[in-house]
């Protein structure tokens, strides 16, 4: 089973194992925290030089699943560049292999707090805010009912700690879909609050529900492997 | 150079007769390795030359420089060292300078150097890094590696020899001399040091070394040999002071905890290791070196460092691990250097006892044990070169050939110099992404820091110490003591309520603030056993493969205590005794899991390797293998299926197919990654009072070696994260020596665990295997899970 198929605010979603979320009825796509540049944009500020290859490992797994999903829309949920500017700098073939992934149907970037400003012109699709339609959709949760991003949630199962979907009655929270993102465990307050019950949906190799219950015994405290961005 | 005369009546009105070796280093005109025992007054030795120098006339500048493993001995050598400066009435000004010392102490040193500096080797590499390095060290004449048999075992001697090597270029016509205890190769270690004569010290009169007797037998597993605390107090009561050495963190701890609830005349007994409060340990060190601790129950942290005197005992409990470690311990019991230091073992469990036996007949052979060193690591040559234009540009060529002066370094070549300023310069990345921001530029033909900015976030990740991730306890309420500290790993498996032993305190977890685990006083309770774990030792191979003599050959059981004969005497009724020529293993049923055990004694890293590679064609053969764990010994792994036919699995040519990819991939391959990223500057090392909790930029490093094995296989660090692992935790060779010494398979299927298993299951250090055991696992909890809640 790569995917898990819950209701949301109405509508019958598709939790995939990916992290990315698919929306039967319209054929959309939707990714949160792409983060792309992001290795370009600690070295931009004099940090660690990491290994520039994110963004060619976080779109040939969207590509992926493009190809698996076929979507009529894709939807960047918020942060789908690491900064502005960092939207600005993607190689020339990068711009050219979003093309390529947005031909023939529509591509939206939903603004995050790391990339508010439109988006820029080498690059396809157009930038929200958030989008109403159906669904509200917008980077970090707010009015309920809504489906977001943000907080890249984070589950231990099994004593491995694995990226994971957040639903609960009034927000959806979808895990970060980039290649190099941290996560925050799922009983850190700030998620707690937004979804105290309800259902994890742990990626991986399957899709795994698991419950999400008041009094979470389970995941230990926020926990961080050693490295350390800035 | 002589001892001048004034030296000579200082040394006659202390009473004493200055040492053989101590003129010798003093008439040696280049430099030297010292090998001496502990308490042959080789710190004075390696400071007479500094001394008689200094007193001939006021030196310009910094005259000595002094490094040591350990902080708290650069303290100690300055109070040491204070009395003949005094009573020789020189001119002598001597500070130390780590990483405890106050900023404002340490912006005056760079300015106005003392003549003697007292350091560590991290400190020594943040000084080398400043541009005011060639001012600081000019002047340089000596220089002192003291402990350098210890140093010369990780990559903080590797760092520090290239250290040395920029030092000879800073201060030409430099002396070094190193310091050690007793070591396997003497020439070996002159070698690191880039060369140097040797000098021995007499070994003094032979350790008076033997087992305690116990009434109770060593249990039949596990045990932190509380067994002899009856007799271990006996002994305490008679000896004027005494270490303990327990090889964990927990187990002191434990012990400690033992020996007070027996301790009923109230002797003065302390506590001290890693992970305690610093304040905690000072007090205990300032107690014993008072004279008023009859003993302390200690860990590796007081192999080294401060000398007492009065220390006319050692008692080791549990496996010595290691002959060398054992005969350095033993020599802590120095109270006269001519008297033979005195010492007694104490086996934790009854395998123990075997590895006991061994060692003691390694001790009275004086055949001590070792491996070789291998090149020096590259990744700490990356460090060096960042570290080195922060002091200022510099020109590749002239680096190189300075870099090869360092004795680990003689052989490096120009490719892998090139890779590591490649590194250092644009990540040394395949695709060349970099070239806008890279760390390091070529201006003029030198090169140099892009944003000088850089050097503070360089000079952060200054070391090559990569701690396990700790957190500090402290009691709960405002301004809490601290108690010590704990592996992050560890205080995740805490739930409110649960109680563990620190500081020899039981305490209850209450909950995790800021990054600090919060406690409360928890007299009267049984504590969850401390897993929180110190260095762990591993048994040298030389011990290993006595061990294996002993148990195969019955002719010499005669040597062990009767509970051992008869435990060695039940394997081989229930099972097998693993021999000569015979590869002896076994399957059995322990709850709910297969378990499979190899007696394999070819030590902890190729057993290790065995454990990924048997693990892997287990995987393929759909046994559903969850992880295993390797000891110096035996190899335990854990399964949802049993194995039945293990010659199959052990087919050599399968298990060298495995070698590549399955270990890339394995969570060792990856543990030795993070350290060689974290020392080759690729991520920054985790800073006290940094992390902050419920931030989303932190991701692991994990990911970083996933993707780089997958877009850019051949990047250095990857090549250097394998050359480590087949040195260090490989070693390929010693599985295939293993198979090659024993034809033989002896494979026996049982419904109970056996008496040679038995202390396996409960080893620490267990490595779980992330395939479709695990994965069946995580969809029953999930599924389990799902049902409780009614969901599913």
């Amino acid at each position: 089973m790569t995917s898990h198929a819950f209701d949301f605010d109405r509508q019958r979603l598709q939790a995939r194992a990916s992290g990315a979320l698919f929306w039967p009825a319209r054929r959309w796509l939707i990714v949160a925290d792409l983060h792309l540049g992001k290795s370009e944009r600690i070295a931009r500020r004099g940090g660690a030089l990491l290994p520039p290859y994110e963004i060619e490992a976080t779109l040939d797994r969207l590509q992926a699943e493009i190809a698996e999903t076929e979507p009529r829309c894709v939807v960047s949920l918020g942060d789908g560049f690491d900064d502005d500017a960092a939207g600005r700098m993607l190689p020339d073939q990068v711009c050219a292999r979003l093309h390529d992934m947005a031909a023939g149907r529509t591509w939206l970037w939903i603004r995050g707090n790391h990339d508010p400003a439109p988006v820029c012109a080498r690059l396809p699709g157009t930038a929200l805010a958030e989008l109403r339609d159906g669904l509200t959709l917008r980077h970090e949760a707010g009015e309920a009912p809504d489906v977001s991003g943000h907080f890249h949630p984070c589950i231990r199962l099994a004593g491995q700690r694995r990226r994971c979907f957040l639903v609960g009655e009034r927000h959806l929270i979808l895990p970060a879909f980039g290649a190099y993102t941290g996560g925050l465990a799922i009983d850190d307050p700030a998620l707690r609050a937004l979804v105290p019950t309800g259902l994890a949906i742990s990626c991986g190799t399957r899709a795994m529900p698991v419950p999400v219950e008041p009094a979470a015994r389970r995941a230990g405290t926020a926990r961080f492997r050693p490295f350390r961005s800035r | 150079m002589k001892l001048p005369p004034d030296f000579a009546r200082w040394f006659a009105r202390q009473g004493w007769q200055p040492h053989p070796h101590q003129i010798a280093l003093l008439e040696a005109g280049a430099d030297s390795l010292l090998i001496a025992p502990t308490g042959g007054g080789k710190t004075l030795a390696g400071f007479l030359p500094s001394l008689v120098d200094l007193a001939k006339g006021p030196h310009q500048g910094m005259h000595t420089l002094y490094v040591s493993p350990l902080k708290a001995l650069t303290a100690d050598i300055a109070r040491n060292l204070a009395r003949p400066v005094s009573d020789l009435g020189l001119d002598v000004r001597i500070e130390d300078r780590t990483g405890d010392t106050r900023a404002a102490q340490r912006a005056r040193q760079r300015v106005d150097p003392p003549d003697i500096l007292l350091t560590t080797p991290e400190s020594l590499a943040l000084m080398l890094s400043y541009e005011q390095a060639p001012r600081i060290f000019g002047a340089l004449r000596r220089v002192v590696l003291d402990e350098l048999h210890a140093l010369a075992e990780n990559k903080r001697g590797d760092q520090m020899m290239l250290c040395m090597a920029r030092l000879r270029g800073l201060a030409p016509g430099l002396v070094v001399t190193g310091l050690s205890a007793t070591v396997e190769n003497p020439q070996a270690l002159a070698e690191f040091m880039g060369g140097a004569a040797i000098i021995h010290a007499d070994p003094g009169p032979d350790p008076d070394i033997a087992m305690l007797p116990t009434a109770r037998p060593a249990p039949w597993a596990g045990g932190g040999g509380h067994h002899a605390i009856p007799e271990v107090l006996e002994q305490v009561r008679q000896a004027n002071t005494t270490i303990i050495f327990i090889n964990t963190r927990a187990q002191a701890e434990l012990f400690f905890q033992a020996l007070w609830a027996a301790n009923e005349d109230n002797l003065p007994i302390g506590l001290h290791h890693g992970s305690l409060a610093r304040e905690a340990r000072q007090k205990v060190e300032a107690a014993m070196a008072a004279g008023q601790l009859r003993a302390v129950v200690a860990t590796g942290s007081l192999d080294l460092g401060i000398d007492w005197g009065a220390v006319d005992l050692v008692i080791q409990v549990g496996a010595p691990k290691n002959v060398k470690r054992l005969v350095q311990r033993i020599g802590r019991a120095n109270h006269r250097y001519s008297a033979p230091s005195r010492a007694r073992i104490v086996p934790a469990n009854r395998f123990e006892v075997m590895e006991c036996v061994a060692a003691l007949e390694a001790v009275r052979a004086r055949d001590l044990d070792g491996d070789p060193r291998g090149p020096g690591p590259l990744d700490v040559l990356c460090q060096h070169i960042l570290l080195t234009a922060c002091a200022g540009p510099f020109d590749a060529d002239l680096l190189f050939h300075e870099v090869r002066n360092a004795g680990p370094y003689r052989l490096l070549t120009r490719a892998d110099f090139d890779a590591c300023l490649d590194f250092a310069a644009s990540g040394g990345y395949a695709l060349r992404a970099y070239d806008r921001w890279q760390r390091l530029m070529l201006r003029d033909g030198m090169w140099r820091l892009r944003d000088p900015r850089a050097a503070r976030d360089l000079r952060m990740n200054v070391g090559t110490i990569v701690e396990a991730e700790m957190l500090k306890v402290r009691f709960r309420g405002r301004g809490g003591a601290a108690l010590g500290e704990v592996e992050e790993a560890f205080a995740a498996s805490l739930e409110p309520g649960d109680t563990f032993l620190i500081g020899g305190q039981t305490v209850r977890y209450e909950g995790l603030r800021e990054m600090v685990v919060e406690v409360t006083r928890q007299p009267a309770r049984q504590p969850k056993i401390a897993v929180f774990s110190g260095v762990k030792l591993a048994t040298s191979t030389q011990l290993s493969q006595r061990v294996q003599a002993l148990i195969g050959d019955a002719a010499r059981h005669c040597v062990l205590p009767a509970d051992t004969r008869d435990w060695l005497a039940l394997q081989a009724e229930i099972s097998s005794l693993p021999r000569a020529g015979v590869l002896v293993s076994e399957s059995f049923a322990h709850r709910g899991r297969w378990h499979f055990a190899l007696y394999g004694f070819a030590g902890r890293n190729a057993l290790q390797t065995l454990g990924l590679l048997m693990t892997r064609r287990m995987e393929e053969a759909g046994l559903g293998p969850l992880g295993f764990l390797s000891t110096d010994y035996a190899l335990l792994i854990w399964s949802l299926d049993p194995v039945t036919d293990p010659a199959a699995l052990l087919n050599r040519h399968a298990l060298r197919d495995g070698l590549g990819d399955w270990l890339a991939s394995n969570a060792v391959m990856k543990r030795t990654f993070r350290n060689v990223a974290t020392i080759a500057g690729l991520i920054q090392r985790n800073l006290p009072g940094q992390r902050k909790s419920g931030k989303q930029a932190t991701f692991s490093s994990d990911i970083l070696y996933d993707t780089l094995r997958r877009y850019d296989p051949d990047h250095l660090l990857l090549r250097i994260t394998a050359d480590e692992a087949r040195r260090g935790l490989v070693d390929f060779d010693r599985i295939e020596d293993m198979l090659d010494r024993s034809p033989r398979h002896d494979h026996r299927m049982l419904d109970r665990v056996t008496p040679l298993a038995a202390p396996l299951l409960l080893e620490v250090g267990r490595v779980p295997i992330a395939g479709q055991g695990r994965e069946r696992l995580a969809e029953a909890e999930a599924a389990a899970l799902m049902a409780e809640a009614g969901l599913a």
